[in-house]
């Protein structure tokens, strides 16, 4: 039996601890606006925070994050980072499809968390492992600093 | 929340459902259209503008209208409009400019303006363009515009007409602006809302008046942002791949290792040993799409599990087996032989032999795979005689048909619910059906052994990769020489690649004396060359292909724009300069490319620093009635890696309905184009796809980005499509624009180490 928080809910896993914690939060806990993209850390898709750290949830296994704060993108509209994050994403109408998404802005939280006034380079660096078919990439560095901008003001 | 039926309270209905039939609107709705419903009114999208349709970006009044608003527009009475989208949101936009259409005429708020997926309807929703419900073909906006407009200034019509009769005054006094309704002298002042009940028992008008230029508050402006922003940067947004439903198992697959080959015989113990697999089962494949094992579990994962513990016997006998370097040898001496005649004018074999200046080169362009975020998907559940499909419905009805054949059912029987899609790049417009009967033929399976809940098929990163459909191979060999004055004087063009078309329902229409439109579609146009000879090979490989995001323009495109770009060369003459003389009788060609190349600063050098060399690359390619320059700014390092630095795009696509998601789609375009000119290439060896997911089909990302910089060319001709038009000059602009800052030509896609040889 595994015990996590996830979005500040207490949830207990009773099945296979190895299972990824992105199945456990999309088919157990219902929370679906994570996304699978590869399985294999490779696109992002997944990106979930784990105490404040952005981490591919598709090869984590439930058993890692045993008695750690999990955070999704449905938790992050009440953090201030997370809303200027979001808000900056509409302004832009940064998404297409969508499906990476949710990924994009868990890694865009975790890199204005640490960093606040990221350059160009930073973000590419920070966004290098999201990968977006819709190639939304002009916008996505457009709404981080957007959001770097609204957070400093 | 996705149980909700769509459609079950609409008080602009008067009564049930959906209305009767009504007569069907004189573009052309399908009209009695059982089974595949394709053919009735495939129409060349060249042909596909309605004459009845003035040119003005579809101002004034409309001649006699059948429309029936209540299909396409819902005003609650709590004021908020929806408005029911016949068209697949895959990414593209498509939601936003349906809904600004309809807003626009019906002067609604667009605060209160909400999308939702229509379901399968042939006769109502079909893409007039296509003669199916479909999306694709980038006809979303010109197939629909009209048709919008038309349902939004019907429903604006009703309420004002709702309004005069209880207010007691004529309806010439009363006006409408942003979602309410007024009437000056009296001071009457109500919101759609109040009003909405009345106007469903209003006569849907027969004549329209529709909105000039002039008076448009959403369309060709910014306000309108998109309508589906909200719901996907919270996680909120409903995906194929987010289906949850009471008694819901997922079936992970094995499908064959080969195309063509069938499940001989498994071994389920150890899958069945996992805590969690519920069951494991064969299922029956089918014309264009795979048969295999599959695993059930109410967990993905555990699914998964199961699946990579059997051990699965193929029968390989019909399976093909040949490699991809195999495939274009084959293709290499096909090529040496005449094909079928496509285009001839003049004599261009004794033009090219009296030339001073020729070129000749083969092209080679490989399988490409979608690739979408969203693996394929599809959730079916059966009942006694019916069938529910959630998906994100590319082509609504051909799915459900092909779902009722396999089920036995009427097309009616097969309820769609549409959902986003998570891109899709024509994907999932598969002319087969193919992954969504897979589901069906799963769920059959699942029933018979007593599992009576919803079956959502998932397919892993790798099954999406290695379960084909894709773009075609090709390979183009050319002769093309100039004349003395520089400018084209023959030009002999022969292309090899499979036929998207043969063998599907698309084939009585799209293939014409032996051609597949979509093989050609592009190629040599516009130039006009005096001494022309175009032919084709259309061989069967037996790896299945389809259409993929611009379709036949993705090697046509490239071929003919670096051919311009060589023959300017070699006349001595700037690419921009020798283009701008060609397309002389091409205005729309032409401005694009004036636009693009004076955005671009084209005659202002580029610095480069030491040990580095940089080069501007131009290309102009219309596809799907639309125009589009792009200039591209490259930097090859010493070492021999590149850069993309920035791309210049200039679009004319007809009247500018959402500009933010038409520079979106230039953008989202030259991604997708790069990502292809750079790293993407499916290859076979002895029949066994090569890649499997992003390690070795690598996407395009963020540090590779090029800055964009989007020009939208004004005008008031009619819309056209924008979802795949920005990416066929991408390849060919990036690879001229190489050969500007290195001397070297690119004739096989994708780059790779090409640079660094
Ligand atoms: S799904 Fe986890 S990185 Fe792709
Ligand atoms: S928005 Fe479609 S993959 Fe990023």
């Amino acid at each position: 039996m595994v015990k996590m928080t996830v979005n500040g809910v207490e949830r207990t896993h009773e099945g296979d601890p190895s299972m990824p914690l992105l199945w456990f939060l999309r088919d157990e806990a219902q929370l679906t606006g994570t996304k699978y993209g590869c399985g294999m850390s490779l696109c992002g898709a997944c990106t979930v925070h784990m105490d404040g750290q952005a981490v591919r949830s598709c090869t984590m296994p439930v058993a890692a994050v045993a008695g750690k704060a999990i955070t999704t993108i449905e938790g992050v509209g009440t953090d201030k980072v997370g809303k200027a994050v979001q808000t900056a994403w509409r302004e832009h109408d940064v998404v297409q499809c969508g499906y990476c998404q949710s990924g994009q802005i868990m890694s865009a939280i975790a890199l204005l968390q640490s960093n606040a006034t990221p350059s160009d380079a930073d973000i590419d660096t920070a966004m290098n492992g999201n990968v977006c078919r819709c190639a939304t990439y002009v916008r996505i560095r457009s709404a981080i600093h957007s959001a770097a901008r609204a957070l400093k003001a | 929340m996705y149980l909700t039926r769509r459609f079950a309270a609409q008080p602009l209905l008067p009564a049930g459902l959906l209305p009767a039939p009504v007569p069907l609107s004189r573009r052309g709705f399908l009209q009695g259209a059982g089974g595949l419903v394709l053919g009735v009114s495939f129409m060349p999208l060249a042909a596909a503008d309605d004459p009845a349709i003035p040119g003005d970006a579809g101002s004034g009044v409309a001649p006699e209208t059948t429309i029936e608003p209540q299909a396409f527009v819902h005003i609650g009475t709590d004021g908020r409009v929806t408005v029911y989208a016949k068209h697949l949101e895959m990414g593209q936009g498509s939601y936003t400019g349906l809904a600004t259409l309809v807003a626009e005429e019906l002067d609604a708020d667009w605060s209160q303006v909400r999308v939702e997926g229509a379901p399968a309807d042939a006769k109502r929703y079909a893409n007039t363009l296509l003669g199916v419900q479909g999306t694709g073909g980038s006809t979303a906006m010109a197939n629909a515009h009209r048709q919008m407009r038309e349902a939004g200034a019907a429903a604006r019509a009703m309420l004002v007409a709702a309004a005069a009769q209880r207010w007691g005054v004529p309806a010439g006094q009363i006006t409408v602006d942003n979602g309410r309704v007024l009437h000056a002298p009296s001071k009457h002042n109500v919101g759609f809302g109040e009003l909405a009940e009345d106007a469903a028992k209003q006569p849907v008008p027969r004549t329209l008046t529709l909105k000039t230029p002039d008076a448009f508050r959403l369309i060709g402006k910014t306000t309108p942002r998109r309508v589906d922003s909200a719901g996907k940067t919270d996680g909120s947004a409903q995906f194929t791949q987010d289906v949850q439903l009471p008694d819901m198992l997922v079936a992970v697959v094995a499908h064959p290792p080969r195309f063509g080959a069938t499940p001989k015989s498994f071994d389920a113990a150890k899958a069945k040993a996992i805590d969690g697999v519920v069951d494991v089962l064969e299922y029956e494949g089918g014309h264009g799409r795979f048969g295999g094992v599959a695993v059930l579990s109410r967990n993905t994962w555990i699914a998964k599990q199961g699946r990579d513990a059997l051990t699965v016997e193929w029968d390989e006998s019909k399976a093909m087996k040949d490699g991809s370097d195999a495939l274009m040898a084959r293709f290499r001496t096909l090529a040496d032989s005449a094909g079928t005649v496509a285009r001839q004018s003049g004599d261009a074999d004794a033009a090219l032999a009296k030339a001073d200046k020729r070129i000749e080169a083969d092209y080679e362009f490989p399988y490409l795979a979608h690739a979408s975020m969203e693996p394929m998907n599809c959730v079916v559940s059966l009942g006694e005689r019916s069938c529910e499909i959630w998906n994100g419905e590319q082509f609504q009805t051909i799915d459900q048909a092909g779902a009722a054949a396999l089920l036995g059912l009427q097309p009616e029987q097969v309820v769609i619910h549409q959902l986003y899609a998570g891109g899709s790049f024509g994907r999932r417009a598969n002319p087969h059906a193919d992954f969504v009967l897979e589901a069906v033929s799963i769920a059959k399976a699942a029933r018979k052994q007593g599992h009576k809940g919803p079956v959502k098929l998932v397919w892993t990163r790798e099954e999406d990769t290695r379960a084909g459909y894709y773009r075609p191979m090709a390979l183009h060999r050319v002769r093309a020489a100039i004349g003395k004055d520089g400018r084209p004087a023959a030009w002999h063009h022969r292309v090899v690649t499979e036929s998207i078309m043969a063998g599907t329902p698309f084939a009585e229409f799209g293939i014409r004396d032996g051609i597949d439109s979509s093989s050609l579609e592009g190629v040599i146009e516009p130039y006009e060359i005096p001494n022309l000879y175009l032919d084709l090979h259309s061989p069967d490989t037996g790896v299945p292909v389809q259409w993929w995001r611009s379709v036949g323009h993705t090697h046509t495109g490239y071929v003919t724009e670096v051919v311009v770009d060589e023959l300017a060369y070699a006349a001595g003459q700037d690419p921009v300069a020798y283009r701008r003389k060609l397309l002389k009788d091409h205005p729309r060609h032409l401005a694009v490319l004036e636009l693009a190349a004076a955005k671009a600063g084209w005659d202002t050098p580029l610095k480069a620093a030491a040990g580095e060399k940089r080069g501007r690359g131009v290309a102009v390619v219309k596809s799907f009635n639309s125009y589009v320059a792009e200039v591209a700014e490259v930097t090859v390092k010493a070492d021999g890696s590149l850069k993309v630095d920035r791309v210049v795009c200039a679009v004319d696509c007809g009247l500018a309905i959402n500009p933010d998601v038409i520079r979106a789609q230039m953008e989202g375009g030259i991604g997708f184009g790069l990502a292809a000119m750079l790293h993407s290439q499916v290859t076979l060896k002895d029949g066994v796809v090569e890649q499997s997911n992003f390690h070795n089909y690598p996407m395009l990302r963020i540090g590779e980005m090029p800055q964009v910089e989007v020009h939208i060319v004004a005008s008031a001709e009619p819309p056209t499509g924008v979802g795949e038009p920005g990416t066929p000059p991408l390849a060919p602009a990036v690879a001229n624009a190489i050969f500007a800052a290195t001397a070297k030509r690119i004739r096989r896609l994708p780059l790779g180490d090409q640079l660094k040889a």
